[in-house]
């Protein structure tokens, strides 16, 4: 498969603090890729550097999209290359319907399918919330699948889930992937970013980020292996050794 | 005038209606005999029709009108009360003196229009006052067209009383073309049990200057009370809202809520909360958020494809609308 993300040696600094500390990472077109790490490893900062949010400009390395170099590009840019952005924890818009946010997505996007159907597809019922406001009445999970909805019908190339999984109760977390399947299968690249093991299984490839690196990328089930038995090494060693374990691994 | 349709198919009536219109409003509402309406342009009442239940009375002042609205008690009214107020020459002056009294169980809804779009010299003052009976409902909208050369003072004041377990709703809106002045008192005196919400959402442009107080007496027992502001302001418009809550009666409650988004450098903006608790049982909150647009929420429909600028417009759009 050809290749469609291309991460060279990314740095993201913020608040003076190496967050990313060169990231390497190919993704190919037509795969779902999973980033598995645990709280605090820069799973988030990643997908924010990829989106080009402010505050998340890569001090060095560059990111290539379809072979094209983006890391200057603003975060309109790259929504119209087809890259786009479930957050973790969505913003909320005071007098904005779940209708309007959806059809500025197919808009902004390769039309994806009707909103109505975008809806349906993460399991919340259009009649009941094509009219209801992304404000905080909808409850955390709610708006998280009406982010995945907006990510349906923007229909991008490459869609970045940042924990798609969380604030998901736990019987609806096999519907939410098989959602990411089916975008996937109509020609979606997925980024997936957990911490969930079970979750990032269901990729087709997984990386392993931990202190701001890339310690291990391949089979999904080889770099959950290594994601558990690493961790539990890595929670026992003293900070300082925990990092130089780190450039270790990556250099395996 | 008293109840019983009558219509001046005047050229003001035609532009007043127009303007309606532009407010969101219905002008056809205006000239339907089975929908209860008041037209006012400047001193002269062009249009007033009064439906069973409801008492509308106007007469002319040297510089406006004196009205009084009555809904009878355990009056349902099913329709909205359309009430249009203008002003079309570049200059003038309109004062309304305004009594609404809302009978016992009886529940009304009024949409007033207020329509300046040529105003230059304009100075729209009202006084109102407010009497919502108990167990009543009453619900208030007011939505206002200006024109574009922010010549346009408007300095409404209102008292409202709401008794035992009355609900009173208002939402004054003046989004639409430039504010020029805008010193808004609203002062509502809530009895045991009693409800009410004041939502006010202004668009601030060029030299726009805006002061809002309102007021919430939280009196009887349980009584509770909700005052929203939603303020944008771009180029130089300045704002100053005031949110008071006075917590007099046991388990009384009142919160304050405000927005004021800076869409210009030289914007500015104030809130002051002022909370007072009376009686210990009693609670009262506030938040108040000023600023420019939340980054995140821009970045989001930036990455569902949107520029900046059309982001900026859609969350401005959704805060007031």
């Amino acid at each position: 498969m050809a290749e469609l993300l291309r991460i060279e040696g990314l740095v993201v600094e913020r608040e003076g603090r190496a967050i990313l500390r060169g990231v390497d990472l190919a993704v190919a077109e037509g795969e779902i890729h999973a980033i598995l790490g645990a709280n605090g490893t820069g799973k988030s900062t990643l997908a924010h550097a990829l989106m080009g949010l402010s505050g998340y400009r890569p001090a060095r390395g560059r990111i290539l999209f379809a072979g094209q170099d983006i890391t200057e590009k603003s975060v309109t840019e790259r929504a119209r290359l087809g890259i786009t952005l479930a957050w973790q924890q969505p913003a909320s818009f005071e007098g904005l319907t779940v209708r309007e946010y959806l059809e500025i997505a197919r808009r902004g996007g390769r039309e994806g399918p009707a909103v109505e159907e975008c809806l349906a597809r993460v399991g919340l019922p259009p009649r009941n919330y094509l009219g209801r406001t992304l404000n905080d009445r909808l409850s955390g999970g709610e708006r998280k699948r009406v982010e995945l909805a907006a990510v349906l019908a923007m229909n991008p190339r490459l869609a970045i889930l940042d924990e798609p999984d969380s604030g998901i109760d736990v019987l609806s977390l096999d519907d939410i992937m098989e959602v990411i399947r089916g975008m996937n299968r109509r020609g979606t690249t997925v980024l997936l970013i957990t911490h969930r093991e079970e979750f990032a299984r269901a990729a087709h490839r997984a990386s392993h980020l931990c202190g701001g690196r890339i310690l291990k990328t391949g089979d999904c089930a080889e770099v959950v292996r290594f994601y558990k038995d690493f961790c539990k090494e890595c929670a026992s060693l003293p900070a300082p050794e925990l990092e130089e374990v780190g450039q270790d691994e990556g250099r395996r | 005038m008293r109840d019983g349709v009558e219509r001046d198919p005047s050229r003001e009536f035609a532009a007043l209606a127009e303007a309606v219109e532009r407010t969101g409003g219905s002008a056809a509402a205006l000239r339907n005999p089975r929908i209860a309406s008041l037209v006012v342009h400047q001193n002269r009442v062009l249009g007033l029709n009064a439906l069973p239940g409801l008492t509308m009375d106007a007469e002319p002042l040297p510089d406006g009108i004196r009205a009084h609205v009555e809904v009878a008690p355990g009056t349902v009214l099913p329709d909205p009360v359309h009430l249009c107020f203008g002003v079309l020459p570049k200059e003038g002056v309109q004062r309304i003196l305004a009594t609404f009294r809302i009978g016992e169980g009886a529940s009304a809804q009024f949409w007033a229009h207020c329509a300046f779009p040529n105003a230059e010299r304009v100075q729209h003052l009202m006084e109102a006052s407010i009497e919502v009976g108990g167990g009543a409902r009453m619900a208030y909208t007011e939505v206002h067209y200006h024109g574009p050369y922010g010549g346009t003072e408007v300095l409404p004041k209102a008292v409202i009383r709401v008794h035992k377990g009355g609900q009173y709703v208002s939402e004054f809106k003046l989004v639409q073309g430039r504010v020029g002045l805008l010193s808004l008192d609203y002062v509502v005196h809530l009895g045991e049990g009693a409800v009410a919400e004041l939502v006010a959402k202004v668009h601030g442009k060029g030299e726009d200057r805006i002061f809002l107080r309102e007021a919430l007496h939280l009196e009887g027992p349980y009584a509770r009370g909700l005052v929203k502001s939603r303020i944008v302001l771009q180029d130089r418009a300045q704002a100053e809202f005031t949110g008071e809550a006075v917590g007099i009666g046991p388990y009384s409650r009142g919160h304050i809520d405000c927005t004021e988004i800076l869409w210009g450098a030289e914007a500015r903006a104030s809130a002051v909360p002022k909370l007072l608790v009376v009686d210990e049982r009693a609670k009262l909150t506030h938040e108040a958020a000023i600023g420019s647009i939340d980054r995140k929420e821009l970045e989001t429909l930036m990455a569902r494809g949107l520029t900046e600028e059309e982001a900026v417009a859609t969350v401005v759009r959704g805060l007031l609308r």
